[in-house]
C-alpha cells in the first residue's frame, strides 16, 4: 500500500490525459473492432452489392452508375461510423452504465474528455471508409472515371466529413432519451441517408429543383458531393470549395452543439 | 487544518416538465436530478432544492460521515465536492481547490467510489486500473505494478485479467475502491459504499476502509446505516431535507440521543388522544403522536409498556404493533427529524 501523498499531486499536462483517453477508445475500438465494421459497414456493403453489382448485371442501372455510386457509398460509411461510435456509447454511458464517470474525474477540463471521445469518432469514421473502398472495387469492379491523382483533396473531405458527423454523434447521443436510440436511426440517420445525394448525384436532382435545395440542409450532401468532386471529378458534381466550406461550417456547428451538451449532461 | 469546507452551500435543480415525468436519467454523482432526492423540499414543483445553506468542515485525516435518509442531499454534496455538480449558490474548497473555480485540481487530489460500481466494462479489471492512472499520468510499469498490490491487498490478484463481468458485487466494490486509490489521492469520497452488499462484504469493506483511515486519508462517506456510522466515523453530520441538523465527534452524537427507550405504538386510528393519556403515566419523559403512531420516550425502559396500551385501549384505540429502541444514533435521529432513516 503506498502512503497518501501529503503535498498536492503535480499538474498532468491535457495532451497527457487527452492521448490516455484516446488509448482507451483505440483499445475498446480494436477489441470490438469486427462487430465495429459489421455495425457500420454492413449497410453500405449490402448497397454495393445489389445496386452496384445485381442491378448493373441485369442491366436496370446505366454503366456509369458505378461511378456515382462509389463516393456515395463512402460517404455514408464514414457517417454511419462516425455518428454510431460517438453516439452510442454516450446514450450506454450517460443513460444507464454511467461508465463513463471514471473518465469524468480525470484532471482535465471537461471538454477535452468530450472532444477526444469526437476524435475517437474521427477515427474510427475513416478507419470504415478506408475498409469499404477495396471492397467496392472488389465487388462492383473496374469503376470509370475514378482516380486518386487528389489524394490531398480526399483526405480532407474525409476528415471532414468525419468530423462533422463525429459531432453530430456526441450532440445526439448527449441530447436524446436511451428509450429514444432507435428513433435516432428512423427519424435521423434514415432519411439522412436517403436524401444525402449518396445513392444519386446532387446535379441529377435538377430534375426536381425543390428537393435540389431542400437537401442542402443535409450534411451527407457535401461529404458526397466532396468526395465525387475529390475522386471522380470528370463526373458533374457541387464545386468541391463549397462542400469543404459548407463542411466546415457544419461541423464547426455540431462541435459547438456536441460540446455544450455534453456538458449539460456531465456536470448537473 | 480543513481539508474539505463548504459555506452556505446550496443547490437546486430545475424540474423540466419531461423530468417531473419521467424517471431521472441522472448519473451517479449527479447532473440533472441526480440525488433528486424524493423526499426534498419541492418548490411548487418546479424546482427541487436538494442543499439548503449546507455549511460543513472536514479535517485533514478525519473519517467523516454524511448522515440521512435517501433524499437529504448527501449525493448532492458529493457530487458538488466532487466537481460533478455545480452548486447553485455557496462556496466549497476540497484540499485547499475551489470545486468551482479549480475543478481540475480538486480532481487531481480525490478519488471517488460511487454508490453503483461502474467499472469500465469494455476493459478487464486490470486494464481499468492501468487506464485510470493514465488519466492521471501515472507511467504504465508504475500503473501495472499499483495496480497489482491493490488487488493483491483486496485478494484478487487471481481476477486482474478477468472481465470485469466475471466479478462479484463485492469484487467491483473493492475495484472500484482500487481504482478510487491508485493515483494516491489524499482525500477520498464514498457513496453509500456498501449498498447492495451481503453482511460479509460489508464487513469486509469495513476493514479497508479502517486501513485507509490508519494510513491518514481524509475520508468522507454517506451513508444511512447507523452502524456503519457508528463503526467507522470520527465525526458525524446528519443531514435531512438539504439541511444540517447535527454535526459532531460520533461518540458525542450517540451521548445527545434522548435519554430512555424509545417504543413506538402502532394504534389503529390517530394516536393524539392516547399520547395526552400516555403522557401523565410515570416514567415517560416524553410522548407524541405522529399520525398513528404513539411515540414514548420511557426512562423505565420497556416496563411501561402495558400501562402505555392500557392507556391507548382507554382513549379508543388498539394497539397493532410494538417496538423497542435503545438511545441511539437512530433515536436521535428520530428525534432531530421526526423521521425513520430509511
Amino acid at each position: 500500500m503506498n502512503e497518501p501523498t501529503a503535498n498536492p499531486p503535480m499538474p498532468v499536462r491535457t495532451s497527457t490525459v487527452f492521448i490516455a483517453l484516446l488509448r482507451r477508445d483505440v483499445r475498446v475500438a480494436m477489441k470490438e473492432l469486427p462487430f465495429f465494421l459489421l455495425r457500420t459497414v454492413m449497410q453500405p456493403v449490402l448497397f454495393l452489392i445489389v445496386f452496384g453489382f445485381l442491378l448493373p448485371k441485369m442491366g436496370m442501372v446505366r454503366g456509369g452508375y458505378q461511378t456515382t455510386l462509389l463516393p456515395g457509398i463512402l460517404a455514408v460509411s464514414l457517417a454511419l461510423s462516425a455518428i454510431q461510435s460517438v453516439a452510442l456509447p454516450m446514450v450506454q454511458d450517460f443513460g444507464w452504465t454511467k461508465e463513463i464517470e471514471d473518465r469524468l474525474l480525470a484532471p482535465v477540463a471537461t471538454w477535452v474528455i468530450a472532444a477526444e471521445k469526437i476524435v475517437a469518432g474521427v477515427i474510427q469514421g475513416v478507419v470504415s471508409a478506408l475498409f469499404v473502398l477495396p471492397l467496392a472495387r472488389l465487388i462492383m469492379g473496374p469503376i470509370p472515371n475514378l482516380t486518386f491523382g487528389h489524394a490531398g483533396d480526399v483526405l480532407l473531405i474525409t476528415v471532414l466529413g468525419a468530423t462533422a458527423f463525429s459531432a453530430l454523434g456526441m450532440w445526439l447521443g448527449t441530447g436524446i432519451a436511451p428509450q429514444q436510440i432507435g428513433l435516432m436511426f428512423s427519424a435521423i440517420i434514415a432519411p439522412m441517408m436517403f436524401f444525402g445525394c449518396a445513392y444519386y448525384p446532387w446535379r441529377g436532382l435538377d430534375a426536381v429543383p425543390v428537393m435540389k435545395y431542400a437537401v442542402l440542409v443535409n450534411p451527407l450532401v457535401y461529404v458526397a458531393e466532396g468526395m465525387r468532386g475529390a475522386l471522380t471529378p470528370d463526373v458533374p458534381h457541387m464545386p468541391l470549395p463549397a462542400s469543404m466550406g459548407a463542411l466546415l461550417v457544419i461541423a464547426a456547428l455540431f462541435w459547438t452543439a456536441g460540446l455544450r451538451s455534453f456538458r449539460k449532461r456531465a456536470i448537473g | 487544518m480543513n481539508e474539505i469546507r463548504t459555506e452556505a452551500l446550496r443547490k437546486v435543480y430545475p424540474l423540466s416538465p419531461a423530468k417531473r415525468r419521467g424517471p431521472s436519467t441522472a448519473m451517479a454523482f449527479g447532473p440533472p436530478g441526480a440525488g433528486a432526492p424524493p423526499g426534498a423540499a419541492a418548490n411548487g414543483a418546479r424546482e427541487l432544492v436538494a442543499l439548503e445553506g449546507l455549511d460543513l468542515e472536514v479535517r485533514g485525516g478525519e473519517f467523516f460521515g454524511l448522515l440521512g435518509p435517501n433524499g437529504a442531499g448527501k449525493t448532492t454534496t458529493i457530487g458538488i465536492l466532487t466537481t460533478r455538480v455545480l452548486a447553485s449558490a455557496g462556496r466549497a474548497s476540497v484540499a485547499g481547490a475551489d470545486v468551482i473555480n479549480d475543478p481540475v485540481a480538486v480532481r487531481r487530489r480525490i478519488g471517488v467510489v460511487p454508490q453503483r460500481a461502474n467499472p469500465d466494462r469494455s476493459l478487464n479489471v486490470l486494464e481499468n486500473l492501468v487506464f485510470h492512472s493514465a488519466y492521471f499520468g501515472i507511467a504504465r510499469t508504475e500503473a501495472v505494478r499499483r495496480a497489482m498490490v491493490h488487488l493483491e491487498q483486496f485478494a484478487m490478484q487471481d481476477k486482474a485479467h478477468e472481465k470485469v463481468d466475471a466479478l462479484s458485487g463485492g469484487q467491483q466494490q473493492r475495484l472500484m475502491i482500487a481504482r478510487a486509490l491508485i493515483h494516491e489521492p489524499g482525500v477520498i469520497f464514498l457513496d453509500e459504499p456498501t449498498v447492495g452488499l451481503d453482511p460479509q462484504a460489508r464487513l469486509a469493506l469495513w476493514d479497508v476502509l479502517r486501513d485507509l483511515h490508519r494510513q491518514g486519508r481524509t475520508i468522507v462517506m454517506t451513508t444511512h446505516y447507523m452502524e456503519e456510522a457508528e463503526q467507522l466515523c470520527d465525526r458525524l453530520a446528519i443531514i435531512d431535507r438539504g439541511r444540517l441538523l447535527a454535526l459532531d465527534a460520533t461518540a458525542a452524537l450517540k451521548a445527545r440521543a434522548p435519554g430512555g427507550t424509545l417504543i413506538e405504538l402502532s394504534l389503529d386510528g390517530p394516536a393524539d388522544d392516547a399520547a395526552t393519556r400516555v403522557r401523565a403515566l410515570e416514567h415517560v419523559s416524553k410522548s407524541e403522536a405522529v399520525g398513528e403512531t404513539l411515540r414514548i420516550h420511557s426512562t423505565a425502559g420497556g416496563r411501561i409498556i402495558s400501562a402505555a396500551i392500557e392507556a391507548a385501549e382507554s382513549a379508543g384505540r388498539l394497539v397493532r404493533n410494538i417496538t423497542l429502541k435503545e438511545p441511539s444514533l437512530e433515536t436521535l435521529f428520530i428525534e432531530l427529524t421526526g423521521r425513520k432513516l430509511d
